[in-house]
């Protein structure tokens, strides 16, 4: 099933007197189940895509399909519920709320999906423990390691079992051990739960743990290949 | 929406955070909640103490005195001339229908003699109707009667004042004392009234019947002339059909022709404290004003504050957007973070300034009653002004788009 389908997607922003093509015509589909890695040099359109299909960013022109439902055109309000319950979201900079229990930030998605307190509980501590972080609920994100943060990360994104995970550039702020660990959780998530995973870097053996490899240079998609496992 | 219990979480989290910038920002709200309920308490005691110097003086009143004589063009000042008798006092009883009560007034001073001791006091000579004229009751014996005023008995009421004076613990019902050297047997002790408006003990009093007075205290030459006569109409409604009663009345009675002046002046003293009352309601309305201001610099306050926090936390509001956040969730963490500012503040103030407005009461005796109402009234409206004031900061939050926060460094 296609999950994820641009037609001619365009992003233009306003710089000075003329518009920065970010995305240029870029047509592309991803099925369920699918580990795509996007890569690119930066400026390439590659995080601009990501958000785009992650919802977070409207195109400027072009069509973009999710699950067989057209986003664009869609509220503020809808694209807020279909981040929340289709889409998990993971940050080079991880983006939790500091001050804030590791806990209480996986609770989040949950909190905006009515999700009554007790059970918001019981699937957050479910889920980190699923990433290894049994014992670390009440700790705050400053009192982390920067993989456990990204764990945590990872957990506020699987803990509305939403089908798709798009992580940007997710090792970016990690040690190359804790890059293969973080990786090969997003592998085994992908192969264990069918969860669709988009991943975008820059880094080629980041991209190496994906199945396909989808190529940005100055807002177009130059190739786009199957990864041959070795 | 999420809950709101969820969302008071958030914000007192986010508040508990930056304690001292959010107890700084309550200040404001403290402030001005506190001075909303000092002004109201303090306008409310005074207003209070001139309703109860009205009744204390008697509801209703209308005294007449007689008006200004003129000599050769020098006009006298105001009951200079003698004009008003018993008679004009029986006529006003009998045909003004508005009015319930009169007590025709002749009155001085006299220094009153009880065994060793003396005391100078205001005597009034005046007939029963005074009780009901001035809403007095009597702690103890009667009042005079009809009989007492035809045949001029010797008999007195005493103010509470002089009876402390006088007799100290002794009872006085039924002793003799000496006023300019006349005995008099007292029958009758006053109920406590308190000060005058003006300062006055209205309880340095001896009333004695009209013709006593007349004929054996004073002595006046023009017999049945009265200095004054006090009226109580039926009802507040009345104050005024009675006044004109009374005019009408007086101007037949004395033969006043249609142009001429009126001999006599009838004073409506309910009135007068009335309108003080109102100026003591619109002072306190005009403070309510003033300090209404001070909470609304307080509001403007809590807006400047959660516009910071806004800006400051344009992260934090990227991440719950991505994660899911609608418009009005976000909208209303904010607003209930600055509602919560305000309640809080608003609580305190109301704490802060009832115990201001106890301690003006009895350390420094300026009346003040803190009422619910003022209570009630601060209290949402600084609940108003925190959804106010923290509306457009909530506004602005929910309009970010969710890339651009997240990006915001």
């Amino acid at each position: 099933m296609t999950l994820i389908e641009t037609r001619k997607l365009v992003k233009t922003y306003d710089v000075g007197d003329e518009g920065v093509h970010a995305l240029d015509d870029v047509s592309v589909k991803i099925e369920q189940g699918e580990f795509v890695a996007i890569m690119g040099p930066s400026g390439s359109g590659k995080s601009t895509f990501m958000n785009i299909i992650g919802c977070l960013d409207q195109p400027t022109a072009g069509e973009y399909m999710l699950a067989g439902q057209k986003i664009s055109g869609l509220s503020r309000d809808d694209l807020a519920a279909i981040r929340n319950r289709q889409i998990g979201f993971v940050f080079q900079g991880f983006n939790l709320l500091s001050r804030t229990s590791a806990l209480e930030n996986v609770e989040l998605p949950l909190l905006y999906n009515h999700v009554p307190a007790k059970e918001r509980k019981l699937k957050s501590t479910a889920a980190l423990k699923m990433l290894g972080l049994e014992g670390r609920e009440q700790h705050h994100p400053n009192q982390l390691s920067g993989g456990q943060q990204q764990r945590v990360a990872i957990a506020r994104a699987l803990v509305n079992k939403a089908p798709i995970l798009m992580a940007d550039e997710p090792t970016g702020n990690l040690d190359t051990k804790t890059s293969v660990e973080i990786m090969e959780l997003l592998v085994q998530l992908n192969r264990d739960s069918g969860t669709t995973i988009i991943l975008v870097t820059h880094e080629s053996d980041i991209a190496a743990f994906s199945k396909r490899i989808i190529r940005f240079v100055d807002g177009h998609v130059v190739s786009d290949e199957e990864v041959k496992k070795s | 929406m999420i809950s709101i219990v969820s969302t008071l979480r958030i914000a007192l989290r986010a508040l508990w955070i930056n304690k001292m910038r959010s107890a700084l920002t309550m200040l404001g709200i403290i402030i001005g909640v506190s001075a909303v309920i000092i002004m109201l308490a303090v306008g409310t005691g005074v207003s209070r103490k001139v309703s109860s110097q009205i009744s204390s003086i008697g509801s209703n009143l209308i005294i007449i005195m007689p008006g200004s004589s003129s000599q050769g063009g020098v006009r006298m000042g105001g009951g200079s001339q003698s004009t008003l008798t018993t008679a004009d006092a029986d006529a006003i009883l009998k045909e003004c229908l508005a009015v319930s009560a009169v007590a025709p007034m002749q009155h001085g001073s006299a220094q009153v003699v009880y065994g060793n001791q003396n005391w100078s006091t205001s005597i009034q000579g005046t007939t029963p109707g005074i009780l009901e004229v001035k809403d007095c009751g009597l702690t103890a014996g009667r009042n005079m009667n009809a009989q007492d005023v035809r045949s001029a008995t010797k008999v007195c009421l005493l103010g509470q004042t002089v009876v402390d004076n006088l007799f100290g613990s002794i009872d006085p019902i039924g002793q003799i004392i000496r006023i300019k050297k006349i005995p008099f047997t007292v029958i009758g002790v006053l109920e406590p009234k308190g000060q005058s408006l003006g300062g006055q003990d209205q309880d340095d009093t001896i009333i004695i019947p009209l013709s006593t007075a007349q004929k054996k205290v004073f002595g006046r030459t023009i017999p049945g002339m009265v200095r004054s006569i006090m009226v109580k109409a039926r009802s507040s409604e009345d104050l005024t059909i009675a006044e004109r009663q009374i005019t009408d009345l007086l101007r037949q009675r004395h033969r006043i022709g249609p142009n001429k002046e009126d001999d006599f002046t009838v004073m409506n003293l309910t009135q007068v404290l009335n309108m003080a009352e109102q100026t003591a309601n619109t002072f306190a309305l005009l403070l309510g004003a003033i300090a209404s201001v001070s909470l609304l610099v307080g509001g403007i306050g809590i807006m400047n504050i959660m516009l910071v926090s806004v800006t400051e936390r344009t992260r934090e509001i990227g991440i719950r957007m991505a994660v899911g956040a609608k418009t009005w969730d976000i909208r209303i963490q904010f607003i209930i973070e600055a509602l919560t500012l305000s309640m809080i503040g608003g609580i305190a103030g109301i704490i802060i300034g009832s115990s201001g407005s106890f301690i003006l009461s009895t350390v420094f005796e300026i009346p003040s009653v803190v009422s619910l109402l003022s209570v009630l009234l601060s209290f949402s409206f600084s609940g108003l002004v925190g959804i106010f004031f923290g509306f457009y900061p909530a506004y602005k939050a929910s309009l970010l788009n969710p890339i651009d926060a997240l990006r915001f460094e």
